[in-house]
């Protein structure tokens, strides 16, 4: 039954989609995603004011001329949030996607191998878990030297074993399921099995993973920034932006502005992963048709 | 606990043909659930041991010179005061020996000294530690009460106004970033409508509570210092539930699917084609196996917690181990890097044994495998 399951899912996964995006919390996200994504790109027309350019009056609260108010250099907030959205958003994209495809590999050969490839994979994974995040950042931040380049790659280092944790679990789950024993029984290779019957029921909650990643990694990502071991000034990154925000705590529009676009942009991406677990998980999408409460 | 020990006391019954004592030293050695234990703890040892090689490891790569970020400009500029001081924190010794010598430093109790503060590390450490702990041990206790809870009803109550209000004040909660959050917190409650203590973890002019777990909450408890113990949990209050927000939020979510996805299993639907009320089908054939997958997430989540009192700590000047580790890192205070990293590695190691023992307790097939 399982077996019959697996090959026309391709198909089923793109007759649910239009069902799924019809959800309201679906639309809501894929629209503010899709304004942010033009935002960044065309924040160079839709900006009013030069990012870095240094005007009076400064911490102007918001008003007609400087909406968002500006910062204790004079500079018009609102503009350094839009073009903000150029430093973030390409960068936790790649981000995720080099985390999925090193740990999505490496777990799901932990997972469908076993033994010392499995010991030898997660037990790395573990070392590098046994370290939170920032922490380890911090030490790598430190070493090369404080950049956005160098905040990927430390949050890089630290994001590719959730992926890989997730991948083995599924893999582990349906390693010793008939479909996947009878294609070996079969004579299937440790490769084809693993490409043909267990990747392709594991792909679907590892994308939603990855869909939700991007919202954590572009907060991993602007936390390391408002700690200084990210972008450097006068680069208009949020998380920097916030951390301005700290020294004029008066002046609350300078830190909530920047805050609201993370917020936004997180949300937006946890949106459209939350209606695509639903809509691809295939146990998920089976509990919700069968209405089985 | 007690009915998910019954398998392994079945088996250990049911093999139980000759005199008890051979039976019990068999049971030892054959038990799986021992077994399995025995491994993890090995495991745990070896990982400890990769956790020293790798703070050593990791603050030796760093190409920055710490006699540069440590002594003064004028001291830099004079070879034998730099060399003399690289003599002095053992920098001029090959690096398997400054490992050898480290590792033997850390088995009994010594990280060295701190170059910022000119104090022994494990000192520095000791003070630290306990006021991080008891901020992220309130919001894991948050997490887990109220994460679970919302996952739960959000499931049984699916597609009806709880589950969507749950589904999006938890997505809410993971999406918010906690450095913001803990800003407009701190700014809201405290600046503006003064209804929270402000920063730190006790009123600024009272005395903490004589020293015993270092849990400002639990000492003044044990103390019976009930104006202390007020203080100090009305300081923990908003940064504990900024730091839980995030994980309450992951927990919603993961509970949620998992426990739909339990309903959702031909067994399920037995028990309740059987008859059996609600509540026990919710709890000895639901939870049970819908509780794996949250545990992993808990035990995961710790990991973020202590990342995020990082950053919780910069907005609430919590005196905690998270500041101590940003101010080392950005001054290449080697020593204190290598002892932060150690005891949050360690700590995150012993919890994630408890999950997997928690693992091998709740589910039988892990164990077994």
């Amino acid at each position: 039954m399982r077996r019959r399951q697996t090959a026309p899912r391709t198909g089923g996964l793109i007759r649910r989609l239009p069902e799924a995006w019809r959800r309201p919390l679906a639309i809501a996200g894929g629209v503010v995603a899709i304004a942010w994504i033009v935002i960044a790109l065309a924040a160079p027309v839709l900006a009013p004011h030069d990012p870095l350019a240094q005007e009076l009056p400064r911490l102007a609260p918001p008003g007609p001329g400087h909406w968002f108010g500006t910062d204790q250099l004079g500079r018009d907030i609102l503009s350094r949030v839009l073009y903000g959205a150029r430093v973030s958003i390409p960068l936790t994209l790649l981000l995720v996607a080099l985390s999925v495809l090193i740990g999505g590999l490496l777990g799901a050969c932990a997972g469908y191998f076993g033994k010392w490839v499995d010991e030898t994979i997660m037990r790395l994974a573990d070392l590098v878990f046994a370290f939170p995040t920032i922490i380890l950042a911090m030490v790598v931040a430190a070493a090369l030297g404080a950049s956005l380049g160098n905040a990927v790659l430390a949050v890089l280092v630290v994001a590719w074993p959730a992926y890989a944790r997730v991948t083995r679990g599924l893999v582990l789950g349906i390693r010793e399921r008939e479909f996947v024993v009878s294609g070996r029984l079969l004579g299937f290779s440790a490769w084809r099995s693993l490409r043909v019957d267990v990747l392709p029921n594991v792909t679907g909650p590892v994308m939603v993973l990855a869909t939700l990643d991007i919202g954590t990694a572009l907060l991993l990502l602007s936390g390391l920034s408002f700690l200084g071991l990210g972008a450097k000034p006068p680069s208009p990154e949020w998380g920097a932006m916030v951390a301005s925000g700290v020294e004029v705590f008066d002046s609350w529009w300078v830190a909530t502005f920047p805050g609201l676009a993370i917020l936004t942009v997180v949300l937006a991406f946890n949106f459209l992963g939350d209606t695509l677990r639903d809509a691809l998980d295939p146990r998920t999408a089976r509990a919700i048709k069968e209405r089985a409460i | 606990m007690s009915p998910t020990s019954a398998p392994s006391k079945d088996r250990a019954g049911g093999a139980a043909p000759d005199s008890r004592k051979a039976v019990r030293g068999r049971v030892a050695r054959r038990h799986p659930f021992a077994r399995f234990l025995v491994r993890r703890i090995i495991t745990a040892l070896l990982l400890a041991l990769g956790i020293t090689l790798v703070t050593f490891i990791l603050t030796n790569l760093v190409p920055g010179d710490p006699a540069a970020a440590n002594l003064g400009q004028r001291a830099i500029g004079d070879p034998a005061i730099v060399a003399q001081w690289r003599a002095d924190h053992g920098l001029d010794k090959p690096l398997p020996q400054q490992y050898l010598v480290h590792l033997s430093g850390v088995l009994h109790g010594d990280f060295g000294q701190s170059q910022q503060s000119h104090r022994p590390v494990a000192d520095d450490l000791a003070e630290f530690v306990p006021a991080t702990l008891e901020l992220a041990g309130a919001a894991i206790l948050i997490s887990l009460v109220l994460g679970v809870g919302f996952g739960v009803v959000a499931a049984l109550r699916r597609d009806r106004l709880a589950d969507h209000i749950l589904r999006v004040t938890s997505l809410f909660g993971i999406s918010v970033p906690t450095f913001w959050l803990a800003l407009v917190a701190f700014y809201v409650f405290f600046y503006r409508l003064q209804i929270t203590p402000g920063s730190g973890r006790i009123d600024p002019g009272m005395t903490p509570p004589p020293h015993a777990t270092g849990l400002y909450t639990v000492d003044a408890a044990l103390a019976g210092q009930w104006d202390v113990f007020a203080s100090a949990a009305g300081h923990l209050v908003t940064p504990a539930l900024v730091l839980a927000l995030y994980t309450i939020g992951l927990l919603t979510r993961f509970t949620r699917s998992a426990v739909l996805e339990v309903l959702g299993q031909d067994y399920v639907r037995a028990a309740r084609a059987k008859g059996l009320p609600g509540r026990v089908i919710l709890f000895r054939y639901v939870l049970r196996p819908a509780l794996v997958p949250v545990i992993t997430v808990a035990g995961l989540a710790f990991g973020s917690l202590l990342s995020g009192t990082v950053l919780v700590e910069a907005i609430f000047a919590w005196p905690g181990v998270g500041q101590y580790a940003y101010k080392s890192a950005t001054s290449l205070d080697l020593p204190a890097v290598m002892g932060v990293g150690l005891v949050v590695g360690v700590v995150y190691l012993v919890i994630n044994l408890i999950v997997d023992v928690l693992y091998g307790v709740i589910d039988p097939r892990v164990r077994l495998s």
